[in-house]
């Protein structure tokens, strides 16, 4: 194990997450609550030891796209795929939250990543 | 029926026009003149707009060109959103033709997806179909269909072929008869005044003791502040396919007749104008 400043492992407890905005108005508080994002890698893409993440809700699926292919290490020209229902690819400015909402089950969304097209 | 078929027809030819003027700070080799278009509602902006790259690019250097977007009045106009809903949201109220202006440079990473070739298009469009199909039948119209039944819907619409579209689309707005509508309906609730993309939720259009939700029903539920009370001036206008729909009208109705080819509701919340 390198002692790479950026090891997951430091930061795996809580949150797959850019440094936490200041605390905005009221308004927002909803978005501010997570939810449990089960991760499961497809085919060859590389697993991640830590499955299961806690997302908040406003989190759009870009960034948690980002911040898997970060953890993965992957190059920049390396595509990653996510899957709902292992079925469709949700667009890239929808909300987790969302999705956990129309696609949540037993209380956590379950996404699947893959680094070439999986599903149609 | 009839009627009902024309709706459809109504939907799709839905057209609006639109004056497209090159950016003020683009470096062109001589003057842009302004290029006009009818855009079809049901379209994508990135999926119908050769023409106006190709009459732009006339009179710009290769070097000064990068990836194409547009705005509306200082907006940048996200292309995986259906046209008419972008017209819907931003630029209901407003005098026609409508005044798009259009980039080659400083492309706005935080606001709008990259979009290099039809195929994302296609990609986007046929994920949308196939989110909707989650909700109305568990995936299982969209599942039991081939490839080559998927490619129709989507040669469907980049050709602009009704027939060709709705003779595989019907299939996706099929529901037992005992149930009397889908599972859920697939929508999207759009507000301008939101930072947040859109609400989307679990809708039931048919109650299990046979009750019908109606659009009303819907806002009540997920947006009541769209609705005015009776005694107070209407704050609000919930827009589908630039008409505002009665709040009576069944929800089930509204999603055979009013989505979108991606087989959602898109449905827009904008200020009421003041005057």
């Amino acid at each position: 194990m390198s002692d790479n400043a950026e090891s997951p492992t430091e930061t795996q407890k809580d949150e797959p997450s850019t440094p936490q905005q200041p605390t905005e108005d009221s308004g927002t508080a909803d978005e501010k609550k997570k939810i449990d994002v089960l991760l499961k890698a497809v085919g060859d893409t590389p697993i991640m030891k830590t499955k299961k993440w806690s997302v908040e809700k406003g989190r759009t699926v870009q960034s948690l796209s980002q911040f898997i292919s970060r953890f993965l290490k992957m190059e920049a020209n390396e595509q990653l795929f996510i899957y709902v229902n292992q079925s469709f690819s949700p667009s890239p400015d929808q909300e987790v939250g969302v999705l956990f909402e129309c696609f949540g089950s037993d209380g956590k969304l379950v996404l699947h990543y893959c680094k070439s097209q999986a599903w149609g | 029926m009839a009627d009902d078929k024309d709706v459809l027809r109504d939907v799709w030819f839905g057209r609006i026009p639109t004056c497209f003027t090159l950016y003020q700070d683009e470096i062109t080799e001589r003057e842009a003149e302004p290029f006009y278009l009818l855009l079809p509602r049901v379209s994508y902006l990135t999926l119908v707009t050769d023409k106006v790259k190709k009459h732009f690019l006339k009179v710009m250097k290769a070097e000064d060109v990068e990836e194409m977007w547009f705005d509306f009045e200082g907006t940048p106009l996200k292309w995986h959103y259906p046209i008419g809903l972008l017209f819907d949201l931003h630029a209901s109220n407003t005098a026609l033709p409508w005044s798009i202006t259009v980039h080659f440079k400083n492309f706005p990473e935080c606001d709008l997806l990259h979009c290099p070739s039809n195929s994302v298009i296609e990609a986007h469009f046929m994920s949308s179909i196939k989110e909707a199909d989650a909700l109305k039948h568990k995936s299982q119209v969209i599942n039991d269909m081939q490839k080559k039944d998927h490619k129709q819907l989507w040669m469907g619409l980049q050709n602009d072929k009704f027939d060709q579209f709705w003779a595989m689309n019907r299939k996706l707005m099929e529901y037992p008869t005992e149930e009397g509508g889908f599972r859920y309906i697939p929508f999207r609730i759009y507000l301008t005044m939101s930072d947040r993309p859109f609400i989307q939720k679990l809708f039931r259009p048919i109650l299990p003791d046979g009750h019908t939700h109606t659009l009303g029903d819907l806002l009540k539920e997920v947006y009541p502040v769209a609705i005015s009370n009776d005694d107070e001036s209407k704050r609000y206008q919930v827009v589908i396919h630039g008409i505002e729909p009665l709040l009576e009208t069944p929800l089930q109705w509204l999603s055979e007749h009013l989505s979108h080819p991606d087989n959602f509701l898109h449905i827009s919340v904008i200020p009421a104008p003041s005057d």
